[in-house]
């Protein structure tokens, strides 16, 4: 039996915007996966939704796709409202789940044409996408293979152009480039941009710190609750991130684990980690740089450049995840 | 309602062509049923080996031995001297049943006494014991007659001529096939649906499909058709070897057979749905088809009478859809039975595929579309 449900006209400070979600709650009998989660994603952004495994990212997409029903709260796609105008969502959306989900035994053109079906394109309707698809993810030498014979990057730009052919307004791109190679993983992201320049809005999921950074507006949720939302650039400034009294500092010195050992040992070093030939630390105000590679020296490891430091936006998620679980035990204490 | 379908048909079909060896598979055991149902078994009881323990050797044993011969049920395939030997013949399975004539057979029958034949059936066979025993029975009530009657009267004053219709010979191809029929629909329909549903959701396409504006209903007939049409060239090359291989003539009208079979290929899509919103895997999918498979085979007086079937087995075969379909064929094919003689059975099927098909599509949009 199918709720019936009225759909509810977009709040007047919702129109305009590609998604807007109000307190969306998504529970699986005594488990809470999402819990009043709250978005709103400008048209044409690139949105990146970012989060450990299992914090709630899927769910969300699910939500927003219609693929799971709200729990609780609202949300609107296009201005649409995701569980009384479904079907009208459907039509404006496309989605790439996480797994590849096209029929292996079925060829390129095969897959693309069942897709084109199943939206009902007209014919010249679809030769003309089909046409335009094939083009923009270069698929054309490989129209005839099968897609389960596809290498992993192609197996992406296929799905990509399954879920974009029926001119979606907004693209649900669940880890779209998790296992592929870093040329695909660079291609498919300059090809998001490209479709993002002619009015396409990408709601994308990843686990890679320098996709988010390409993004034009970022959220985190960690544990079912957003905990940061904004452009990279404004995370960055969060007074959380680098609380006052306190800076960023590059480090870069040989014998890395052993001079991040040291660094850890010293009085006013708040926190520090590595990042390549380098060490990131967050420390102090009034922390005596120079003392640090004086005491470094001392066991032998000579500093080869020291820095001040803007935090990175891994830097941000991480803090913040830190500052919420310290809060989740403060009150489950 | 439907939009979709004619995109999910496309594709399955497309499926269908690069994976024969599903269709293939579900081919195979119908068929090699039909191979060897049709040529291998013989059900009729004939030729059972016999071993013979004639302690009286005279014209009189002889005579009745010949009669027993010439029933056809018997052969004779050794003569014993002890009744160790035809003990050990029947243990060590050289023979199925032992004649032992006594030593004094002639004498008690010139006497006026009563003349003892001692028949050692091997019961390990139920039906062949069966057969043995009335037989024997039958041929000592025969020669009891003649010898009390006498020669005072030709001819016996009552005799019973019984007269097989439909099958006159009795001919097990006539029996199996027509019930054949509804084991090859039923794997066509319910396993195939339910595998190529379920591999969709193993794969994720399923989920897939459901975020773009294909509704449930388009998507199961799209998967559905392809099936049914395959079950339906199924059934059409089933009939035709039966008709020219095997020689099992239709007498009814064969289209009432197509007609008919519309509503059994809606059951078992039902039970089809409800197996594929319930399995993850293929082989769970497998598995479940299985338990509903057997069940059709056993019960459903496709190999084993319903008639002699304990009680609960026989109310149970009642809630077999097999069981209808069954009557449905063999009425068609073997009685010319025509819709006034089947109706009823088409009408129960027809409320079994309503209340499933129901229950299936509920339990499908709850467990499948809204995971």
């Amino acid at each position: 039996m199918v709720k019936q449900v009225r759909a509810e006209a977009a709040p007047t400070e919702a129109a305009g915007a590609a998604i807007v979600a109000q307190d969306i709650t998504r529970r699986f009998g005594d488990f809470t996966a999402v819990e009043g989660v709250n978005l709103r994603v400008e048209k044409g952004e690139v949105f990146g939704f970012l989060g450990p495994n299992g914090s709630g990212k899927t769910t969300v997409i699910k939500m927003l796709t219609g693929l799971l029903p709200l729990s609780e709260g609202k949300a609107w796609v296009e201005g649409l409202d995701v569980r009384a105008e479904a079907e009208e969502v459907r039509e404006r959306i496309g989605y790439m789940s996480q797994k590849f989900s096209l029929y292996d035994d079925l060829t390129v053109t095969e897959n693309l044409t069942f897709y084109g079906r199943i939206y009902g394109l007209p014919k010249d309707r679809m030769e003309r996408r089909y046409k335009e698809v094939v083009e923009l993810n270069g698929l054309g030498p490989y129209a005839d293979r099968q897609a389960g014979k596809l290498s992993g990057g192609w197996k992406q730009r296929l799905a990509l152009g399954c879920a974009m052919l029926h001119e979606p307004k907004i693209l649900f791109l669940d880890e779209p480039t998790a296992g592929i190679d870093p040329v695909a993983r660079r291609q498919l992201w300059d090809l998001l941009f490209e479709l993002s320049g002619q009015g396409i809005t990408f709601f994308v999921t990843t686990h890679y710190m320098d996709e988010a950074e390409r993004c034009s507006h970022v959220a985190y949720i960690y544990n079912a609750r957003i905990i940061a939302d904004g452009t990279p650039d404004a995370l960055k400034g969060l007074p959380e991130v680098t609380p006052t009294g306190t800076r960023r500092v590059e480090i870069t010195a040989p014998e890395i684990t052993r001079a991040l050992r040291l660094v850890r040992a010293m009085e006013g070093v708040r926190s520090a980690t590595v990042f390549g030939q380098a060490i990131h630390a967050l420390v102090e105000e009034e922390f005596d740089l120079e003392e640090l590679e004086k005491r470094l020296g001392q066991q032998g490891i000579q500093v080869s450049e020291m820095r001040p430091l803007a935090p990175s936006l891994e830097d941000v998620f991480v803090e913040l995840t830190y500052r919420r679980k310290a809060e989740l035990e403060a009150t489950s204490a | 309602m439907f939009r979709g379908f004619g995109a999910v048909l496309y594709k399955e079909v497309l499926h269908i062509r690069r994976d024969y060896r599903t269709v293939f598979f579900a081919l195979f055991i119908p068929v090699l049923q039909m191979i060897v149902l049709g040529f291998g078994i013989d059900t009729n009881i004939r030729q059972v080996k016999t071993v013979v323990f004639n302690q009286d050797g005279r014209q009189a044993s002889r005579e009745l031995l010949d009669r027993m011969r010439n029933s056809d049920t018997y052969r004779i395939v050794g003569y014993v001297q002890s009744d160790r030997e035809l003990n050990d013949a029947i243990i060590s399975a050289r023979a199925r049943v032992g004649i032992k004539i006594p030593v004094d057979y002639s004498d008690q029958l010139l006497k006026g006494g009563t003349a003892q034949v001692l028949v050692l059936i091997d019961g390990s066979d139920s039906s062949v014991a069966g057969q043995a025993l009335n037989v024997s029975t039958a041929i000592g009530f025969d020669e009891s007659l003649r010898r009390v009657l006498g020669s005072s009267r030709g001819a016996l004053p009552v005799e019973m001529r019984p007269k097989l219709l439909f099958n006159p010979d009795s001919r097990s191809p006539n029996f199996f096939l027509p019930g054949l029929v509804a084991v090859l629909l039923l794997f066509f329909t319910t396993f195939l649906t339910a595998l190529a549903i379920v591999r969709e959701k193993e794969k994720g396409t399923l989920e897939q499909l459901f975020v773009t504006p294909v509704r449930p209903l388009g998507l199961l007939l799209g998967k559905l058709v392809p099936y049914f049409g395959i079950g339906l060239l199924g059934l059409s090359g089933l009939l035709f070897f039966m008709v020219t291989v095997f020689r099992v003539p239709i007498h009814g009208n064969t289209l009432l057979l197509y007609a008919l079979a519309f509503p059994y290929l809606f059951v078992n899509l039902s039970i089809g749905l409800l197996i594929s919103s319930k399995a993850n895997t293929q082989p769970e999918a497998m598995q479940m088809s299985m338990m509903v498979i057997l069940p059709t085979i056993f019960f459903s007086g496709y190999i084993f009478p319903r008639e002699t079937m304990p009680l609960p087995f026989y109310l149970f075969s009642f809630l077999v859809p097999g069981t209808y379909f069954v009557n449905i064929s063999r009425g068609i094919i073997l009685r010319g039975a025509g819709i006034a003689h089947l109706w009823m059975d088409g009408a129960v099927l027809l409320t079994f595929g309503v209340a499933l098909l129901l229950l299936a599509a509920k339990r499908f949009q709850k467990k499948v579309i809204a995971v």
